[in-house]
C-alpha cells in the first residue's frame, strides 16, 4: 500500500494546482492518474484565462459578469473567491514562466470574450491550456512531488455509515497501467479529485477521449451528491466532422457567423442584436441550431465562421492554433475562406458538489476543477472561465486538504436544513440494476479504520477485475456508443419531454446489457480494454444522473432549454438539482442558490446580449 | 457524418507581399503544399466514395509480452471503411471496437495537442489522429515508435524520454521578480515571438524516435529536451546568469554537440517546431559564450 498526505487524483489544471498548493502547505502529495500529466486534457483548452487584472476592471465587474453569465445558478460566494483570486493566480502562473500573449509594453494581453463587460481574458496564443498545463507540470518537476502517471483509479476507499455525512475517505484504489497491478493510496489527509469533464457522455464533443468522468462517477456511488447535472455546454464553434474545438477568441477577435445566405444571422435574424457573435456561449449554439433547423444551415448541419478579414498578421500572431487545427481536422484554410462549426458538448457545468473550499461532504474528499460543482457557472459558463477556476480551486483544495485554516464555508454541503425533497416521477426505473456487481456500486466497508478501509476497496477492486478478465460476454464498445447515440440524439441543446424519456429507458436497457459486460484482453499489460470497460460503467451512471435533472427541470435556464417551458422560472427555481446514489437507487432533491455574496446580492435580472 | 470540405477558393496570395523571415517563408510554402495536398484529399476522396465500400487496408504491428501467441511479434490486418476525412486513429479506433478490442495504443484528445498517440506510419513518425488516411499509400503500415522498448502493440516505454525532459530542468528559474504581487515581469513581444515555437511541444517523442544520433548514443539529451532549454535559455525573464547556467547544461558531452544536424527531428515534428535550428542556435551561444577576448 501507498501512503501520501494528500493523494491527487488527476493531473490536469486543477489536479497540478492542487498537489502544488497542497505540497507548498507542507503535505507529502502524490498525483495518480490515469494519463501522464502532460497528456491531460487542460492542454486542450485555447482562448483564456479571466482576470481582472487592469485598473479599469474590476474582480467585482467579473462577478457580476459571471452571476448574470450563469443566468443566477451560480453560488455567489464560490462566484466572488473566483474573481477576487484570479488575478493573483494569473500573475503567479506569469512568475513561473508561463508564456502569455503580450502587449507592447509587454504587459501581458487580455482580449474580449462572451458575456464580458471588459475585456479581461489573458491568453497564450489560442493555445492557452497547452501553455498553462505545461508551466504547472514544470512546477511539480522542480518540486519533486510524486506522480504516479497511467495508473487508473478504479475507486475511492470510504467507510460505510448509513449518512453519507458521516462517512470518511481514507485512500482510493488504482492499477497500474502498465503491470496490471493493483494497490491502495492512504491519504492520511485526503484526497482529491480532479478527474475533469464527462464529454464521452456524448459523441459530438471537445472533449478528449479520456473524459469519461471517472472522478464524478466514483464520488457520486460513494454517497456524494451530484449537482446540476443538467448543465452540459455545447461550445458553438466545433469542428462538423471530429467536435475539435474552435476557440471563442476567433469571435473575440472579430470574426463572424454566416449562414448559407450569407446573412450575418446573430443580427439579421435577432438572436442577440448588442452583442452578435459575443453573446453566451448558449445563446449563439441554440442561433446556429435554429438556423439549421429552418433550413438556413449549410450542408443542412453547420454555419460558416469567418476570419479572413482579419488579416494574416493578426490571425498569425494570435490565433495560429486555429488555421492548424482547420487545415489538419477539416481541410479548411482559415486565411482564404471560411471554417465550418456547429454546436458540439464541451463543458460539464455541474458535477460532485462541493463547498468553496472543494470539500464535498465525505470527510477527507474533495474534488475540484470541472469535476466538481462548488457551483461557479450555475446554469451556463462564461468562456474563459474555466482555467481560473482550475487554479483558484485548485489551490483552495490543495490548502485545505494540507489542513490551512480557511474559515467557515458559506456554500453548504450534503442535506443541510434546507433540502427540499422533490416529487417527480420519471416512470423509468433509474440506478442500479439487479444482479450487477454490488462492489462496484458500493462505496462503502464495514470496516472503520484506515487501513482496512483501503485494503477492502482493494480486494473488492481486484475481485471486479478477476470478474471482467475471466468470463465470457459483450464488449464495452457498442454500449458505450449506444450511450452516447442516445444522448446526443435526445439531451442536446434542444430539449424534449418525450425524448428525454426515451434516453431514460435507453439508458436502462444499456444498463442492463452493462450487466453482461466482459474484458476480452486476457493481458495484464496496458489492458486498455479494460480500462473502457471500466469507463463505461462511469459514463452510464453520468447519462442518467444527468437526463433526469434535465427531465425534472422544468423550465429554461441557461444552457437548458425545454420546449415545453420556454421561460425561466425564478419563483420556482432559483435552487440547484441534486442527485444522490443511495446504493444504487438514485433521488432526487433540490438547494437553494445563494445569491448573498459578501460584495452585493446578485438579483436575477432578465438575461439578454 | 458529413465532413464536407468548402470549396477551394483561389489560390492564397501570399505571393503579393514579401515574406517577412524564414518563418513566415515556411509558414507560406506549408500552406502552399497543404492546398496541395487538399486538393489531392478531395480527388481521392471522391474516387473512394465513388466506389462501393471501399475499404482501407491496415497492416498493424502486434505484441504483448504477457500472452501466449502474442510475445512473438507480428502483423496483424485489419479492412476498416473508409469515411471521408478518416485519420489513422480512427481507423485503428474502428478496428478495435468491431474486430479485436485487445487491440491497443495510446490516445486521448485526437487533436494533435496531448501528444499520446505518435506512431511510425508508413515509415514515418507521425500523430495518428492528424494524419488523413487518404494521404497515405496502401497498405496502412503502423508500427510502434522506433528507438523505444515496446511494451505492448503500438504502446512504447516513455521513461527514458520523460527523464531525458526532465534532465535540463524544465522549469522557469529566476531571482527577479517585480515589486508588486499583482505585477507581471514585462517581456517583449519580440522575446516571446522567438521563444513560441520551442513552447509548442507537447512532448510526442516523434522527434527523438527519428533521431540516428539518439539511437546510438542513449544518454543523448536529445532534441526535444535541448528545445525545452532553448525554450527557457531565450526567455529574456531568466536574465543572463541563468542563461549561462542553462549553456552549461546543453554543453555537457552528450548535449548540443551530438546533433549532427540531420534535420530528421525537423521533419517529424507534428507542431512544426525548427527543432535542428534550435539546435544550432544553442551551439552558436555555446560557442560564443567560450570565448573570451582578454
Amino acid at each position: 500500500m501507498h501512503e501520501h498526505d494528500v493523494v491527487v487524483v488527476g493531473a490536469g489544471g486543477a489536479g497540478l494546482r492542487a498537489a502544488i498548493a497542497a505540497q507548498e502547505a507542507g503535505a507529502d502529495v502524490a498525483m495518480v492518474s490515469k494519463l501522464h500529466p502532460v497528456r491531460s486534457h487542460t492542454g486542450a483548452a485555447e482562448g483564456g484565462i479571466n482576470a481582472a487584472l487592469r485598473d479599469a476592471d474590476s474582480w467585482q465587474d467579473h462577478a457580476y459578469d459571471t452571476m448574470k453569465g450563469s443566468d443566477y445558478l451560480g453560488d455567489a460566494p464560490a462566484v466572488e473567491a473566483l474573481c477576487q483570486e484570479s488575478p493573483e493566480e494569473v500573475i503567479r502562473l506569469e512568475h513561473w514562466g508561463m508564456p502569455f500573449s503580450r502587449e507592447d509594453d509587454g504587459r501581458v494581453s487580455q482580449r474580449p470574450f462572451g458575456g464580458l463587460s471588459f475585456p479581461r481574458t489573458t491568453y497564450a496564443g489560442a493555445e492557452t491550456g497547452h501553455q498553462m498545463l505545461h508551466t504547472m507540470y514544470e512546477q511539480v518537476v522542480k518540486r519533486g512531488i510524486t506522480v504516479y502517471d497511467e495508473w487508473h483509479v478504479m475507486d475511492l476507499a470510504v467507510t460505510d455509515e448509513d449518512d453519507p455525512a458521516e462517512r470518511t475517505c481514507h485512500g482510493v484504489v488504482a492499477y497500474d497501467i502498465q503491470s496490471g497491478e493493483i494497490s491502495g493510496f492512504r491519504a492520511k489527509d485526503g484526497v482529491i479529485l480532479a478527474t475533469g469533464g464527462m464529454g464521452q457522455v456524448f459523441d459530438h464533443t471537445t472533449n478528449a477521449v479520456a473524459n469519461t468522468g471517472d472522478g464524478v462517477a466514483m464520488a457520486y456511488r460513494a454517497g456524494v451528491p451530484m449537482e446540476d447535472m443538467e448543465f452540459i455546454q455545447f461550445h458553438p464553434t466545433t469542428l462538423p466532422s471530429t467536435g475539435v474545438l474552435i476557440s471563442e477568441g476567433v469571435r473575440g477577435e472579430g470574426g463572424i457567423l454566416y449562414n448559407e445566405d450569407g446573412e450575418r444571422f446573430m443580427f439579421e435574424h435577432g438572436y442577440a442584436n448588442n452583442d452578435g457573435e459575443l453573446a453566451s456561449r448558449d445563446v449563439v449554439s441554440r442561433a446556429e441550431l435554429t438556423e439549421v433547423n429552418e433550413g438556413r444551415g449549410i450542408e443542412d448541419e453547420y454555419v460558416h465562421l469567418d476570419m479572413r478579414h482579419l488579416g494574416e498578421e493578426r490571425i498569425l500572431d494570435r490565433l495560429e492554433n486555429i488555421l492548424h487545427l482547420a487545415e489538419d481536422f477539416e481541410g479548411a484554410d482559415g486565411l482564404t475562406e471560411p471554417m465550418p462549426v456547429k454546436p458540439g458538448q464541451h463543458y460539464a457545468m455541474g458535477g460532485i458538489e462541493t463547498n468553496e473550499f472543494g470539500e464535498t461532504v465525505i470527510d477527507g474528499l474533495y474534488a475540484a476543477g470541472e469535476c466538481a460543482c462548488a457551483s461557479v457557472h450555475g446554469a451556463n459558463r462564461l468562456g474563459g472561465n474555466a482555467l481560473p477556476e482550475l487554479i483558484v480551486f485548485g489551490k483552495r483544495a490543495g490548502r485545505h486538504a494540507a489542513g490551512e485554516e480557511m474559515g467557515e464555508a458559506e456554500v453548504t454541503t450534503g442535506r443541510s436544513s434546507d433540502w427540499e425533497p422533490a416529487d417527480y416521477e420519471f416512470g423509468v426505473e433509474v440506478g442500479e440494476t439487479d444482479g450487477s456487481d454490488p462492489a462496484a456500486a458500493d462505496g462503502g466497508a464495514v470496516a472503520t479504520d484506515a487501513e482496512s478501509v483501503v485494503g477492502g476497496a482493494v480486494d473488492r477492486a481486484q475481485e471486479r477485475v478477476d470478474e471482467l478478465l475471466s468470463r465470457k460476454g459483450r464488449n464495452h464498445a457498442e454500449i458505450r456508443s449506444a450511450v452516447q447515440e442516445t444522448m446526443t440524439a435526445n439531451v442536446n441543446v434542444f430539449r424534449e419531454e418525450g425524448r428525454l424519456e426515451e434516453t431514460l429507458a435507453d439508458l436502462r436497457e444499456a444498463r442492463e446489457a452493462y450487466k453482461d459486460v466482459a474484458v476480452s484482453d486476457p493481458s495484464r499489460t496496458f489492458n486498455t480494454d479494460l480500462i473502457h470497460t471500466i469507463e463505461t460503467r462511469n459514463i452510464l451512471d453520468i447519462a442518467e444522473a444527468l437526463t433526469m435533472g434535465a427531465l425534472a427541470r422544468e423550465e429554461f435556464r441557461g444552457a437548458h432549454w425545454r420546449k415545453e417551458h420556454q421561460e425561466r422560472k425564478d419563483e420556482e427555481w432559483l435552487k440547484h438539482t441534486l442527485i444522490s446514489w443511495n446504493d444504487g437507487e438514485p433521488e432526487l432533491w433540490y438547494k437553494p442558490v445563494v445569491l448573498e455574496g459578501e460584495n452585493k446580492t446578485y438579483e436575477p435580472k432578465s438575461r439578454s446580449y | 457524418m458529413s465532413t464536407q470540405i468548402p470549396k477551394q477558393t483561389e489560390e492564397s496570395t501570399e505571393t503579393e507581399t514579401e515574406p517577412a523571415s524564414k518563418g513566415d517563408e515556411r509558414r507560406a510554402e506549408k500552406r502552399r503544399r497543404a492546398a496541395e495536398r487538399r486538393e489531392q484529399r478531395q480527388e481521392e476522396e471522391a474516387e473512394k466514395a465513388a466506389a462501393d465500400e471501399s475499404t482501407v487496408e491496415l497492416k498493424v504491428f502486434r505484441y504483448d509480452p504477457q500472452v501466449e501467441g502474442k510475445q512473438e511479434p507480428r502483423f496483424d490486418t485489419f479492412h476498416v471503411p473508409f469515411t471521408k476525412g478518416m485519420t489513422v486513429l480512427d481507423a485503428l479506433m474502428y478496428a478495435r471496437d468491431t474486430y479485436d478490442s485487445s487491440l491497443t495504443f495510446r490516445h486521448s484528445c485526437r487533436q494533435a495537442v496531448c501528444g499520446s498517440d505518435a506512431m511510425f506510419v508508413n515509415g514515418g513518425q507521425k500523430l495518428a489522429c492528424k494524419t488523413q488516411i487518404s494521404d497515405l499509400d496502401e497498405p496502412v503500415r503502423v508500427e510502434p515508435l522506433p528507438h523505444a522498448e515496446v511494451t505492448k502493440d503500438l504502446v512504447v516505454d516513455m521513461e527514458h524520454f520523460y527523464d531525458q525532459m526532465e534532465a535540463v530542468e524544465p522549469y522557469f528559474q529566476t531571482n527577479e521578480y517585480p515589486d508588486g504581487e499583482l505585477e507581471e515581469q514585462r517581456q517583449d513581444r519580440e522575446n516571446r515571438e522567438k521563444i513560441k515555437m520551442s513552447t509548442r511541444c507537447i512532448w510526442c517523442g516523434a522527434c527523438m524516435s527519428s533521431c540516428n544520433i539518439a539511437a546510438g548514443d542513449n544518454e543523448y539529451l536529445g532534441p526535444a529536451a535541448i528545445n525545452k532549454a532553448y525554450r527557457f535559455a531565450m526567455d529574456e525573464r531568466e536574465g543572463e546568469e541563468m542563461k549561462q547556467k542553462r549553456l552549461e547544461i546543453i554543453e555537457q558531452e552528450h548535449g548540443v554537440w551530438r546533433c549532427q544536424t540531420q534535420f530528421s527531428c525537423t521533419e517529424v515534428c507534428p507542431k512544426d517546431i525548427p527543432l535542428t535550428e534550435h539546435i544550432q542556435e544553442l551551439k552558436r551561444e555555446a560557442v560564443k559564450n567560450n570565448l573570451k577576448f582578454w
